[in-house]
Parts: C-alpha cells; structure tokens; sequence
C-alpha cells in the first residue's frame, strides 16, 4: 500500500505527461502481482467499492474528532479524503504492518455499508497520512489525478516495451488485477486467451490531409459521415456496439444489437435515420441520415423508449469488414475487404444497414470540387483510403487521410473551467481548451488555444458543469482544471500567429461548435493542424 | 485576581499599549512601535522609534533603511512611559524573533508575534514564560497542520537531488527566515556543497552570516554557468518559482519549502513538485500544547485560523477571543 501511495503522491505532483508516463511504467515494472494490476486498475477508474461513500468517511471523522473542528478542516482543505487523512487519529494500541494494496482492495471488496463503519478503521489504523489518503480515494473510486484509461495503457506498453495496439486488444476481454495480460508482456506468455468474445477491437484512424494530394490511382474516397464511428462485434452469440473509446453502448441502441445475425466485427458510422435537419438533402448523396442533433437525442441513455426508437431509428452505414466469420481480414487489403463488405450486405437487415458509398472522380482536382459543393449536414469531408492499405490499429502515416470539408474546425481538449457571471456564476461555463503540441502516444503535451463560452445549449451547459465537477483534477479559485478527457469540436473565424499564448496560436471567434462525448482526448488535432489555417 | 487589563487595547491595525504610547506590530506609521520580528507583515517602515532586538533592527534597517531604532536585548527589562516595562523573549520563529512580554499594574501580558517550537539552527528556542493574558498568532491553527520532524523533510530533498544528477533542485523559500534555515538545516544534515542562491536572497544570507549563523558556501545563480548548476540545490523566493528567471536553470526540480504544503492542493497551485512540509510557525499541536503549558488566564487569537483555535479554547474551558486585527497575512511559510 506505500509503494502504491508513494505512486500516487508522485502523480500527483507531476504535471508533465511523459512524467506520469514514466512514473506508471516504473511501478508496474518494480511491483509484483497482483498489486500492480489492482493499481492500473484503481488509476483507470475500473474498480468501485459499493461499501464506502464520502459520506461514511464524515461518520467515522465525526466519532473522533470535534464536528467543528472537522467542518473548519474539511472547508480549508477541500477534500474529505485527504482531510480525514490528515485528522485521523494515531491508534493508541500496537497495530499490525500496512496492508498490502491486494489485502486492502481484497478488504474493501468484502466490506458493507455496516461492516465498513469497523473494517475501514482498522485498515485506516495500519497506514500513514499518505497512505491512508491513497485507501480513501481507493474506496470511494475517485483517484482523479488525470490518468485516462489510454495513457494507462501506454504506460503499460512502455513499461514492457509492447505495442500499445496489443495492449488494447487484450486488455477489453480482461478483469483486474490482469494477471494474463502481465503474464504475457512481462513474462513473455502467450497472449491472453479473448476466445469467443465480443471484444472490441481497435480502431485505424486517419491522419488530415492538410496541404497534401494524392493520386487517385492509389486510393479511394469515401464521404466522412457525421455520426459517431462505432464497432459492431458478434461473438459467442452475442452483439456489442463500441464506440471510439471502447466504451460498449450497446445499451443505447438495442435495435442494432438485435440486427446483427451472424459473427463478424464491422467498422462504420452510428446515424439516425429521417427527414429531420437536412435529412431530405442527404437522400441525393444516399439515404436520408439525420443530423448530429437527432443523434444526440439518443446518446447516453441507459433505457430506449419505444418512441424514442420510433421517432430516431439508427442504423449503422458500414465502412469496412475486420473479421468475418472467424476470418480475420485485417491483413488484406482496403480493397480486397471493401468486395467482402459489399457481398456480406444482402445478409443484413436493410433497414439497419447499409454501405457507406465510395465518391468517384477522374482525378484529384474534380473530388476537390465534389467535396466543395457537398452542402450536406451529415456530411463532415472526405476520407481518402490507400486501396492497398491493411486494416491496422491507430493512426499510420499515409494510409488514410481525412479531408474535412470546413477547414476552421479543430478538436480540443477541456483543460480548465472557470465560473461564468450573472445568471451563469453557478455554472462552469467558460472553458480554456487546447491541442497538442505533438504525437499524444509519444508524449506530447496539451497548450492551450482559446477560450470559449458560448455555442452550446442550458442543457449542454448542465452537463458539461457535471462533467467538469467530476474530472476536476485542481482548483485555482474560480477556475478548475480538469483530468484532460472531454473534446470539444471548435469553431473560429479565424487563426492568427500570437505571441500571447504558449501555443503561439489566437483563434478569433471561438465557440464550442459540438461536445465531443465520443471521442477519446488522444484524438483531438495538434497545433501543427491549427497552425496550417494560419492565413496571415 | 481581579483583573482589568484596560492598558492594553487591540485596535485593528496593532495592539495600542495606552499608559506607554506605544503599539505593537502596528500596521500604520506611529510615534512609537514595539516590533516582534521583522516580516513584512509584522514590522513595517516609517515608525517615530522602533523597538525591536538587534537582529531585527537590522532586519528592518535592510528593507526599511530603519535607523532610529532603540535595541532591547532578549531578557533585557526596558521602562517605557506610564510604567510599562517590557521584556523581549526568544520566539523561535526567525532571526531576531522575539515574545514581548509587557507588565503593567501587576498585570502580564504576553504577545508572541509568529512563533515555533520546534529547534532551528538560526535562532534561540521559545520561552514559554508565565502570564495573564496570551496573546497568540494561529497561522497553522488547524488540526489538520501537523508539521513533520524536518530530518525526514530534508532527506527528500537529498534524495531527489542525489537521484537527478544532470538536473537542479530549485527550494523557493520565504527570503527572510525560511531560506536560511533550509540552508542551515542542509548543512546540519551532511549536505556541503555549494548552494546557489537567487539575488534576492544574497544580502539577507549576509545579515544572517553576520549574526554568526553559518550557511557555508554560497555562490549566486547569476554568476555561474547553466553546466554548473547540475546536481546541486538553487534556493529562491517562492514568487520566481514559476518565473521567467528560473528558465536559466538545468532542468530544475520545483520544491517548495512550507508548512502549508502539508496539503496537495497548496502545493499544485505553485505547481511544485517536490513539496517540503518545512514552517517557521507553531503547528496545531505546538500551538494547543503551548496554551496549556502557558496556562494564561485568557488566550487572545491576533492572526491565522482563529476561529479552530477559539473552538479549542472553548473545548477546553478556556477563556479565549479573537481579534479583529488589519494588516497581517498569511506569510509564504
Ligand atoms: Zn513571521
Ligand atoms: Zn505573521
């Protein structure tokens, strides 16, 4: 529990993200199993102890220390965790050596609301300040130190020199402490065993296309639909729908689970089908998709109403075929997949599926005037394919391309909230947002690039305020910094050089064009995007 | 005892002592001021006479080219007017830091300004000295301050600098006080190297070496090469922390050397990372422990957490109140 508390502090007080990198992997390489497994999955978020509440920390305060003095604590402090860390009294009998962070998550797994009020104090009895802060956030699942399930992974892959592709795949079919997943890279085991699963895969992304040109020779294009990309996974009898992050939405859209009849794992972009917002002009390109708004209508609900299935139908248009009745695809090419997708279509119900069509052009400049006159709301640009390209996870140089067809919006990182005024002073309502100064997965760091608080609707605004009071990583005053995991898709007029900024980048009217909820940080643009719109 | 105390009057920019004129740590220009130490918050320019030890008159000469001073020695008995006498005390807190202890009528009444009880290699220890009414400051009066014995505290810090051999540790310490005891407290814990300084340290570093404290070498930042910097500790004050000046330094390590980094949240607005729970001030234990053993007939409460150490006082049934006095701050401690 020390070394695990000693990990905590020390990422605690390291704001660089290659810092965090390195102090991650040096644990996981110098701890053995299974804390080390319990530890990545107390930074992930991925363990909750149902026995304890902040709430049962004050009871036990308040029977050992004055309730004002508690309260006058608590309120400097700003935190009860670490408060109740601080105050707890030193035990007055001779106690037995720390927990081991096995024995303590092992202890607070058993525990219930009533036997927390005695076993928690005895654990609370065995630990220092620090290492009775790093059991209080452990119980309560509220570690907030800004460690995203992704940089966890990375530093697993760095710590076992691995790829971190690997590392994702393997990790989704596993439960803490991930004792096959250490097995295999730091033993050199054989992969973990994700058998007749419905695990999520990967995704290939693409690289903005930017300045470049290619030959149309050597790649497709394809329209960027303006959904969100998801992953259809068949296996074992049972269907899963993923979203960028890996998160499983299944729940969500139980009419796509229903729809899928036969084991595969397909690649394609979650829309709503009708005739609202633009839907009517959409059917010129390919059948009526709805706009991102009516989408959103269904995001993030737990249960489907009927009417809420009836009024925003989804359907899912299909961009590529990753394994196929237990072929696996991966390895061909775009092309070889794209005839293996096109002939699995008669097998899905149409009205759940269909094929996101390919844009032919005699040669570059005529798909520039294509994607010029695209004047569609489910339309985001084009995606540029390598016709010989294998189906390979994350993002490789010169494989695909996206062309977005409005080139003055970026994606950024939330970094830091700050209390609007007037009506709004109880809301976090102006955000500081940012893009990274290089490769996220080779540790660069966010800067930030502009400031916004308008563009979203009251009702966004009380979600992203939760957002922001759940991943609050610091407080300066008004302002509070966050763990870094929300995009925000923003919209400007214009960029221009500043010598103001660190990132050395002012965008002139910024507005939070679009909540990003789908799309992992790792995945909003880099400066060097943004500054490729610099006209002056 | 029937006790009246109406000589002495906490007005809210100093303590008035009325028969002898004079005031207290006053935050205004007065005829005449009695000056516990020499923070900024405490001692202040522009006084008609200032009373304060040698120490802090020379504290004070340094910052506030304070010359009309009338030096008391610690121990020494000094008749003001309206027959008041006062007795400057050892504090503990900084060089020259003095309790002043004021007798008037069969009356005593003890005011320690900032103090601590913990040992410090660049002043003489608090005397804890009988009285009436204690007048005490409550910067750290919270339970959750528990100051840690500075062996550890300094051990950390030896530690990551013997870990990080191409980078620099950089300590940002209160420039009076707290970065000569650093310096003092690494010596005493085996470190000899030379230890660099910020420019604003220098001449106070001096003073302290004059009142026969030994820091060792000193060398200044600005007179060495970046090269030169790796591998050894660069102390300056906490507001260059995160300034322009600290870009000259080898990949510095950014610690911070004060009580309030006992909580994370303090010590990540300065964005440090490698805080020092190190304070000049008395602790919740020292100040609790200190009222008992003081035993005053009534505690008063001048600046800090008063409303946690007046919650004490009632817990414990002891007659305490706390004054509303203007003027003094939370120092960087
Ligand atoms: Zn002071
Ligand atoms: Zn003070």
């Amino acid at each position: 529990m020390q070394d695990f508390a000693a990990l905590v502090d020390r990422l605690v007080y390291t704001r660089s993200r290659n810092g965090k990198l390195d102090r991650i992997a040096d644990y996981l390489r110098s701890t053995a199993d299974p804390d080390r497994g319990w530890a990545l999955a107390a930074l992930t978020g991925a363990l909750s102890f149902a026995a304890v509440k902040s709430s049962t920390i004050r009871n036990l305060l308040m029977e050992r220390v004055d309730p004002v003095l508690w309260n006058l604590s608590r309120d400097f402090v700003g935190d009860t965790a670490e408060t109740a860390s601080l105050l707890w009294p030193d035990p007055a009998y001779d106690v037995p050596p720390p927990p081991s962070l096995s024995e303590a998550v092992e202890t607070l797994d058993r525990m219930t609301r009533a036997s927390a009020l005695s076993e928690l104090p005895k654990l609370l009895d065995r630990l220092d300040p620090p290492g009775r802060y790093a059991l209080l956030k452990l119980a309560t699942g509220a570690m907030r130190i800004g460690i995203s399930a992704r940089l966890a992974k990375l530093a697993f892959a760095q710590a076992f020199d691995v790829r971190v592709e690997d590392v994702e795949e393997y990790w989704h079919g596993l439960a803490p402490p991930y004792e096959a997943l250490f097995a295999w890279a730091a033993d050199g085991a054989e992969p973990p065993d994700t058998g007749n699963m419905p695990l999520f895969r990967p995704f290939m992304l693409a690289h903005p296309l930017e300045d470049a040109r290619v030959d149309l020779a050597d790649y497709a294009a394809e329209w960027k639909w303006d959904g969100i990309r998801v992953q259809l996974v068949h296996a074992g009898g049972e269907t899963r729908l993923y979203s960028r992050t890996g998160d499983d939405i299944t729940g969500s859209f139980p009419e796509m689970a229903e729809a899928l009849p036969f084991a595969c794992v397909l690649d394609g972009e979650l829309l709503v089908r009708g005739s609202h917002q633009g839907g009517e002009a959409n059917e010129r390109i390919q059948g009526g998709a709805a706009s991102f708004n009516a989408l959103q209508q269904r995001l993030g609900r737990k249960t489907v109403s009927k009417a809420m299935r009836e009024q925003y139908p989804a359907f899912v248009r299909l961009y590529d075929a990753l394994i196929v009745e237990d072929e696996d695809l991966r390895e061909l090419p775009w092309e070889d997949r794209r005839r293996r997708l096109e002939a699995l279509l008669p097998r899905l119900p149409q009205d759940r599926f269909d094929l996101s069509s390919t844009v032919e052009a005699a040669d570059f400049e005529e798909l520039t005037r294509i994607r010029a006159s695209a004047r569609d709301d489910a339309i985001e640009g084009l995606m540029l394919k390598r016709r010989d390209s294998p189906y390979v996870a994350g993002r490789r140089v010169g494989l695909w391309y996206k062309w977005k067809r409005d080139p003055l919006l970026v994606d950024c990182v939330l970094m830091y909230a700050q209390r609007g005024s007037g009506k709004r002073s109880s809301f976090y309502s102006d955000y500081t947002f940012g893009c990274w100064d290089g490769d996220p997965d080779q540790g660069a760091e966010l800067l930030p690039v502009g400031k916004a608080y308008f563009g979203f609707t009251d009702e966004e605004l009380k979600k992203i305020d939760h957002y922001v009071r759940q991943h609050t990583t610091n407080r300066f005053g008004p302002v509070r910094e966050t763990d870094k995991s929300l995009v925000f898709e923003v919209a400007f007029d214009s960029v221009h050089e500043s010598k103001r900024h660190k990132s050395g980048l002012a965008m002139r009217f910024p507005r939070i064009h679009r909540i990003r909820w789908d799309k992992p940080a790792e995945e909003a643009d880099r400066i060097d995007a943004l500054r490729a719109l610099v006209r002056d | 005892m029937i006790a009246d105390f109406a000589w002495i009057r906490p007005e809210p920019h100093g303590i008035h002592v009325v028969p002898a004129d004079s005031w207290i740590d006053p935050s205004q220009p007065v005829e005449r001021a009695l000056v516990t130490h020499g923070h900024a918050d405490h001692a202040r320019g522009g006084h008609g006479q200032t009373v304060a030890t040698p120490a802090t008159l020379a504290i004070m000469d340094l910052r506030y080219q304070t010359k009309n001073g009338l030096p008391a020695e610690y121990g020494e008995t000094i008749r003001l007017a309206g027959g008041v006498d006062v007795t400057y005390l050892p504090a503990g807190h900084v060089l020259g830091s003095a309790q002043i202890l004021l007798e008037h009528a069969g009356e005593r009444v003890i005011v320690t300004g900032d103090y601590k009880r913990r040992a410090d290699p660049t002043c003489p220890p608090f005397l804890p000295t009988p009285c009436d009414i204690f007048i005490t400051e409550a910067t750290f009066g919270l339970p959750v301050f528990v100051h840690p014995p500075i062996a550890g505290e300094m051990a950390k810090l030896r530690t990551v600098l013997a870990e990080n051999p191409d980078a620099c540790v950089l300590v940002g310490a209160y420039a009076l006080g707290k970065a000569q005891r650093v310096i003092a407290e690494l010596r005493a814990h085996g470190h000899h190297d030379p230890i660099y300084l910020h420019g604003a340290l220098e001449k106070m570093c001096r003073l302290y070496e004059d009142f026969g404290i030994n820091l060792g070498e000193l060398r200044l930042v600005s007179e060495a090469k970046k090269d030169d910097l790796r591998g050894h500790v660069v102390v300056c004050p906490p507001g260059a922390l995160n300034d322009r000046w600290s870009r000259r330094l080898p990949d510095p390590i950014t610690a911070m050397a004060s009580g309030w980094m006992r909580v994370r949240q303090r010590a990540r607005q300065r964005n440090v990372e490698l805080p020092l729970i190190v304070s000049d001030h008395a602790d919740w234990c020292e100040l609790t422990d200190t009222i008992a053993e003081v035993n005053p007939h009534e505690t008063w409460i001048t600046h800090g957490r008063e409303e946690a150490l007046l919650r004490w006082c009632q817990l414990n049934q002891r007659r305490a109140r706390a004054l509303a006095l203007v003027g003094y701050e939370d120092e960087d401690d």
